[in-house]
């Protein structure tokens, strides 16, 4: 019995439950409901709950231990000398995983019985080829004792896989019977079915929680292997980035560093202004017409994906620097350039930096102006002498939010800033970053062991923690400022 | 700051109030000065955003238009079919090489019917290179189909070729044929000569949204039919997940979490978790789905994956605060006649809270969808020509996404791949105006306010 039916039976006895429970309430009440303690629904939902919950959480976790236990059984069985060089006992027993499918789909399609695979053995019948003809491929020969321990695993997991039918099944029917029989006026089948609704909503709002700790466990587990394999001071502290498909490389993370700040200066460069200004017109001096339609406009460029700024940045903005400025003063040739993706990047960062600063000057209290203009001064006396200095922690945050994003951006630098990792001043020239060498390092066929693949999760383990850092500072000056006025 | 100096008992006011003194002049200009840069400001903005749009609309409009050769092909049994059995396995065997001179036939025939002569030095082989390299390929596709046309002469409306269309286009010229090793001025003559007899015409390109990717060597062919489903599929994924799990989450920590610090750690690890770059979510989805749970690599499933967990964080923030935004006498006054605090929230506050759930939740489907960086890690920039199945086995056969399609193609040498991309991103900007629209719409639809 396959896993979804058992899932699908399972489901099926608890909602028999739930009207087999709901039904038996108002019996016990005499028909009437209001004799009850809860709706006659949730009696119901505390059948279906008894029926359905200890027998799924035992399915799953059935499920989670079958394979474990099952390759330790059968792993024993392959002899050392079937295990080809440069193979290993793990990737054989892929092997025998895949034949044993191969048999159920070979018996599935009635092109073997279970007689057949009894006495059939590798060293007489070729079952690559035979496997073959009902569509599994298998990538080499198959070897006698691998070739038991398939028929092996085959038994075992189906045996088991009854068992769990078998078990699960019986559960279900207890726990509703169990459910069914305890149910009587009195009972409190209201505060059961909440109980179990709030576990869930616990249960969902951890998810953000197992993210992070994802997050983390998978960086700093793979980090480690990396610096297992490579020597951490080259990776710090090393300025050159020159990775060798053949070993020997060095990868050191100071150039793209200097590359990610460089392009994220030149994008704040461009984008605090700008985007201050901008927050400091439309919030003290435009009127409500002009602010109804400069707002969302900017805000259409918060939502224009990063895909679009980074296409703009190659067709467009890349080769214009190119034409008009790098090579009429001798600067560079090339038209992915640390500007062309700082620029682009800038304009991206324009709408973050003013939605945030005008949340932040609106949140100055209006009596702070009204006492600067009592005192004579002008509109932009005010902004610049009282607002500012008041809003300003405020807007040191949403900076730092913004170079975080900036620092974080992928794909503008991919497509903007070019692949040569280089320490250098001149902002025409190519340089890369830390992402856009993640993602060069990750994508394409990548062997899970070189050090040259693992380094990014290093690149990507420092790339967190760089914009964690920003980020936690950030909201943590954003808070402060805020209860000031509050 | 302010001129209360000239006010001095002794000495009279220098200036009358009516006339403005040099210190006020000054200060007037400063105003006005701040002013203009504030207008400046905004004028940058503004142009960068107009900027940004022509440079994409007018580089990937072409796009959406394709020039089309129509040939009538006589399927020449002795090419395709030799022995005359008619047997499919046999005629399977002919290669798309074999049908290539039953184009440059028919190419023969055009010029013949139509009295044009082939320019000096333009063989019928390279004047049958107007055709797509797709054109032999959906012939042979044809004849697998139906066995039986093979004889009869059948109207085949073919693509031209990149080059071909590039020229009526604007994108290829005389000028820049004449350095082409892949075009010449020939055959843009025979083109020219072809569209005057009405063989050669262009028209809307509907293969663009509809074909599977192609391979470097024909643009003209590529489309986003595969990227399109694929990232549709991705969509299906991230709103049956994000939807219940980012609502449960939001109820519990706006209208159960107990105030202590394990709340306070969820709801600053929610905030921080909204801020971290999309392509550390790609190394999660590597790490965990991919090389962990062993899920197939380029798949939607794992991509959907990848942007839940991304969007989540949005989602909840929009949950919540609409969830706040519910007064707290709607909690009362169900409480007041007797309803559990769940059936407050189930039954009073979700139903008013849901108009601006359902945009929180729109507003972040169209973040994911647009979504790149993650997507590169976890193997959807591989070539995908196969359309994935039907759900749900399809969300684990593998596809494209249209982001990614436009990384991809702009990462091929071929220059009409380029206007590929940016109609790519056309539709992908429609998807996103559709979607915020909805967003708007319903908001102005179901908003209340209290």
């Amino acid at each position: 019995m396959s896993a979804g039916l058992v899932i699908l039976a399972i489901v099926l006895i608890a909602t028999i439950g739930f009207f087999l429970g709901r039904s038996r309430a108002i019996s016990q009440a005499g028909g009437d409901p209001r004799e009850l303690h809860s709706l006659p629904a949730y009696y119901g939902q505390t059948v279906f709950l008894f029926a359905a919950v200890p027998a799924l959480l035992v399915t799953i976790a059935w499920l989670l231990l079958q394979s474990t236990f099952v390759d330790t059984r059968v792993t024993g069985m392959i002899n050392d000398a079937d295990i080809a060089e440069g193979s290993s006992r793990a990737l054989v027993m892929g092997d025998v995983r895949r034949i044993a499918n191969g048999l159920n789909v070979a018996i599935e399609r009635d092109a073997l019985t279970e007689e057949q695979i009894e006495t059939m053995r590798a060293d007489e019948t070729d079952v690559r080829a035979v496997l073959g003809g009902v569509g599994v491929a298998l990538g080499s020969s198959v070897q006698q004792s691998v070739f038991e321990a398939s028929k092996e695993f085959r038994q075992i997991t189906s045996t088991l896989r009854n068992a769990m039918a078998v078990i699960a099944i019986s559960l279900s029917l207890i726990g509703g019977a169990f459910a069914l029989s305890r149910i009587h006026p009195e009972f409190r089948a209201r505060n059961i079915s909440e109980t179990a609704v709030k576990a869930l909503l616990l249960l969902c709002s951890g998810v953000a929680v197992l993210t992070t700790i994802g997050i983390i466990a998978s960086l700093v587990f793979e980090s480690a292997h990396f610096f297992k394999l490579h020597p951490a001071s080259n990776f710090f502290f090393n300025s050159t980035w020159n990775p060798q498909f053949r070993g020997g490389s060095d990868l050191g993370i100071l150039p793209l560093l200097w590359g990610t700040l460089y392009v994220s200066f030149i994008a704040l460069i461009f984008a605090v202004p700008i985007g201050l200004l901008v927050a400091i017109y439309l919030s003290e001096y435009a009127t409500k017409r002009v602010r109804s339609i400069v707002k969302p406009a900017v805000e259409i460029l918060a939502g224009i994906p990063t895909i679009v700024y980074g296409l703009f940045a190659l067709i467009t903005v890349g080769p214009m620097l190119r034409d008009y400025f790098a090579q009429p003063l001798g600067l560079g040739t090339s038209s992915s350039s640390v500007l062309t993706a700082g620029l682009v990047m800038g304009v991206m960062l324009i709408p973050f930096v003013s939605s945030l600063s005008d949340d932040v000057i609106n949140s100055v209290p209006q009596a702070m102006r009204d006492g600067s203009y009592g005192l004579g001064a002008t509109q932009s006396e005010t902004v610049k002498q009282i607002i500012l200095p008041a809003a300003l922690p405020g807007i040191v945050g949403a900076i730092l939010l913004a170079a975080s994003r900036a620092i974080g951006e992928t794909m503008i630098v991919v497509m903007g800033a070019g692949a040569a990792a280089k320490l250098s001043l001149n902002p025409f020239e190519a340089m890369t970053t830390i992402t856009v060498k993640i993602v060069s390092q990750l994508t394409g066929d990548t062997e899970f062991a070189s050090p040259e693949t693992l380094v990014a999760f290093a690149l990507g383990l420092s790339l967190f923690v760089i914009t964690l850092g920003l980020n936690v500072l950030a909201l943590y000056i954003v808070r402060k400022y805020r209860e000031q006025y509050e | 700051m302010t001129d209360a100096t000239s006010s001095s008992p002794a000495s009279k006011p220098s200036t009358s109030l009516m006339t403005i003194d040099a210190r006020t002049k000054k200060r007037n200009a400063a105003e006005k000065r701040f002013r203009s840069y504030g207008v400046a400001a905004i004028v940058v903005a503004m142009l960068a955003l107009v900027g940004l749009m022509t440079s994409i609309i007018s580089s990937g409009a072409p796009s959406f238009k394709q020039t089309f050769i129509t040939l009538d092909v006589y399927m020449d049994p002795a090419r395709l079919d030799k022995d005359g059995s008619g047997d499919r396995d046999k005629i399977a065997k002919v290669s798309t090489f074999g049908y290539a001179p039953l184009i440059e036939a028919a190419i023969q025939k055009a010029v013949d019917g139509n009295n044009i002569t082939l320019a000096e030095g333009l063989s019928v082989k390279k004047a049958a290179d107007l055709v797509s390299k797709e054109g032999p390929a959906e012939m042979r596709r044809t004849v697998l189909a139906d066995t039986s046309v093979i004889g009869e002469t059948l109207t085949f409306q073919f693509l031209a070729s990149g080059r071909i269309d590039g020229y009526y286009k604007g994108r290829v010229t005389m000028e820049t044929a004449e350095l082409d090793g892949n075009i010449s001025p020939e055959q843009l003559m025979l083109a020219d000569d072809f569209k005057k007899a009405g063989i050669v015409e262009t028209k809307f390109n509907w293969g663009f949204l509809t074909r599977a990717d192609a391979s470097e060597n024909r643009p003209e062919a590529a489309g986003l039919g595969v990227a399109i489903l694929g990232s549709l599929y991705m969509m299906i994924v991230v709103l049956c997940l994000t939807l219940p799990i980012g609502v449960a989450a939001s109820i519990y920590l706006e209208e159960f979490a107990p105030k202590n610090w394990i709340t306070d750690l969820v709801e600053v690890n929610i905030s921080n978790l909204a801020a971290v770059p999309s392509i550390v979510f790609g190394i999660l989805g590597l790490a965990i789905f991919i090389n962990f749970a062993g899920l197939p690599q380029s798949a939607p499933i794992v991509g959907g994956l990848v942007l839940t967990l991304m969007t989540l964080p949005t989602i909840i923030i929009a949950t919540r605060a609409s969830l706040k935004a519910v007064p707290p006498s709607i909690r009362d006054a169900a409480l007041g006649v007797g309803a559990s605090k769940m059936q407050a929230v189930f039954h009073h506050v979700l139903p008013l809270a849901a108009p601006g759930i359902l945009t929180g939740t729109i507003i972040g489907l169209a973040q994911a969808l647009g979504e790149t960086a993650p997507l590169l890690l976890i193997g959807m920039v591989a070539f995908v020509r196969e359309y994935p199945g039907a759900p749900p086995e399809g969300f684990f056969d593998p596809a494209a996404a249209l982001p990614v399609q436009v990384y991809n193609w702009t990462q091929r040498a071929d220059p009409a791949f380029v206007e590929r991309a940016s109609g790519a991103i056309i539709v992908l900007l429609v998807f996103l105006l559709v979607m915020n629209a909805v967003a708007i719409i319903l908001r102005r639809r179901f908003e209340r306010r209290w």
